[in-house]
């Protein structure tokens, strides 16, 4: 554990800050909570959000997991999970059972989320309007109006234009039936899994400088037409790994004659699964 | 600090402030985000009376010098005036709707909950936190709970509140997304009641 710093990097009252505006956060589920997110080691778009939730939550006792696109063994998910390792020497897992904070950039993980775990998302634009509305005066009065007919408007043209709702990732949800939330960048296939999930989900944007939250056991409702409900993305391959079907897969380019494979998005799902089948 | 305690007459904070201050915000977060559930408490050693450790520690966890604190009266003694000047150097108010925190120590003759801060509708997250220090949280009349946090049904008997209370609650809750989040501090155990739950009946 690297000495020189506080635990966990940030000093104690940013932490109070951090703290005080998540309690807010899971008091109004789906409503961004402005902080003061301060400079951190890395670029804003790394992950700043998350990291400075992450800090102001974890203890010494906590177990940390890390994916970035569901893998915890990329670029950012290593990084994040060793600045961790060193300010505030907590365990680190690629285990999503094990973990009690995972933080998680852009996947929720396949392996189902259990009570008394914490999902940190790295968020990098929290406004779900933003594109629809720039000015933060008039979005802040939609939300406060729950005046979201702009966004039903957007599904509708991609409806006109394409025949179906072309949104596949950071894919709109009305959080307890109240407040228009952007789920972070997770592809859509994902947002079944927080609908009333066990675990406490939580939403840091460094940059934009907002926090908002999901309290367990919440109604999170992708937002869809009567005729035109909510669908996941499915694929009619398997992983080639694992042979999984029900996960969420990336697709592979394997050589320059149009060759690739699908594989699983989430490590530590696919190898658990592998390792199952070699007992 | 320990040193100059008999010398003040005192009372020293967390003796581990980082840690501790970590493992109070974690009950509350426990608390506030699965409303009903009697959480187990982490505490100080010692607290100025009228104030329970419990209550102390999470007014040390969370308030500091951006968040202006209202005591009732019963509350607003020279100890622990002293003790919350010093340890959390936060500014005091004079009236409950000036207050980010506000600490309950005689919730028999407290505020109505609308006197606080309910926020606004842009910024529903700038209402008060009330911090109620109540002696148990069972042997109250039981409310049933429904809202985010609660799977089918959370029962919270917090005892020793006035008899409009449950009013109170119900009022704050229509105020939705407005309205004033509530932290029951009994002597062992924290229970939290967000704005965002219903009560039943």
């Amino acid at each position: 554990m690297s000495t020189g710093y506080n635990f966990a990097y940030l000093d104690e009252q940013t932490k109070r800050m951090l703290r005080r505006a998540l309690l807010k956060a899971v008091a109004i589920p789906g409503y961004q909570v402005p902080f003061g997110s301060r400079e951190m080691p890395l670029p804003y778009g790394w992950g700043t959000g998350g990291i400075q939730v992450t800090a102001a939550v974890i203890g010494a006792d906590d177990i940390l997991k890390v994916i970035d696109q569901g893998a915890d063994d990329t670029t950012n998910a290593v990084s994040i999970r060793r600045f961790f390792a060193r300010t505030a020497g907590v365990a680190t897992t690629e285990k999503t059972r094990e973990a009690t904070v995972i933080q998680t950039r852009h996947r929720i993980p396949e392996t189902p989320l259990s009570e008394g775990q914490i999902m940190v998302y790295q968020v990098p634009i929290p406004e779900p309007l933003r594109w629809l509305e720039p000015r933060e005066t008039e979005t802040r009065k939609m939300h406060a109006l729950a005046d979201y007919g702009a966004m039903h408007v957007k599904l509708y043209e991609d409806i006109a234009r394409y025949g179906h709702i072309a949104t596949t990732y950071d894919y709109p949800v009305l959080v307890n039936d109240r407040y228009l939330m952007r789920p972070s960048p997770i592809p859509k296939f994902d947002n079944p899994k927080m609908d009333n999930s066990p675990a406490l989900q939580l939403f840091g944007a460094g940059r934009e400088k907002r926090i908002y939250a999901v309290p367990p056991y919440t109604s999170v409702k992708s937002l869809d037409f009567e005729d035109h409900p909510f669908e996941i993305q499915r694929w009619d391959q398997a992983c080639a790994l694992c042979g999984a079907t029900e996960s969420f897969l990336d697709e592979v380019v394997t050589d320059d004659a149009g060759g690739r494979m699908y594989v699983c998005s989430d490590s530590d799902y696919c190898g658990e699964r592998r390792d199952e089948v070699e007992q | 600090m320990n040193a100059l305690a008999p010398e003040t007459g005192l009372l020293p904070g967390f003796s581990d402030p980082v840690a501790q201050s970590q493992k109070v915000f974690r009950v509350v977060l426990e608390a506030m985000s699965r409303p009903g559930t009697i959480v187990a408490a982490h505490t100080v050693a010692s607290a100025p009376r009228p104030l329970d450790p419990v209550a102390a520690a999470l007014i040390l966890a969370l308030v500091d010098y951006e968040t202006p604190l209202w005591l009732d009266p019963a509350a607003a003694q020279p100890a622990v005036i002293d003790y919350l000047r010093f340890h959390c150097g936060c500014p005091l108010v004079e009236r409950p709707d000036q207050a980010a925190f506000a600490l309950i120590t005689d919730p028999k003759s407290m505020p109505p909950l609308s006197s606080f801060y309910l926020g606004s509708d842009e910024y529903p997250d700038r209402s008060t936190t009330v911090i109620v220090q109540v002696p148990h949280l069972d042997g109250g009349e039981g409310w049933s709970l429904k809202g985010p946090g609660i799977r089918d049904q959370a029962i919270l008997s917090a005892g020793h509140l006035p008899a409009a209370f449950k009013a109170w609650v119900q009022d704050n809750h229509l105020l939705f997304p407005r309205g004033i989040d509530l932290l029951f501090a009994a002597p062992t155990h924290v229970a939290g009641l967000p704005r965002s739950t219903q009560l039943e009946g």
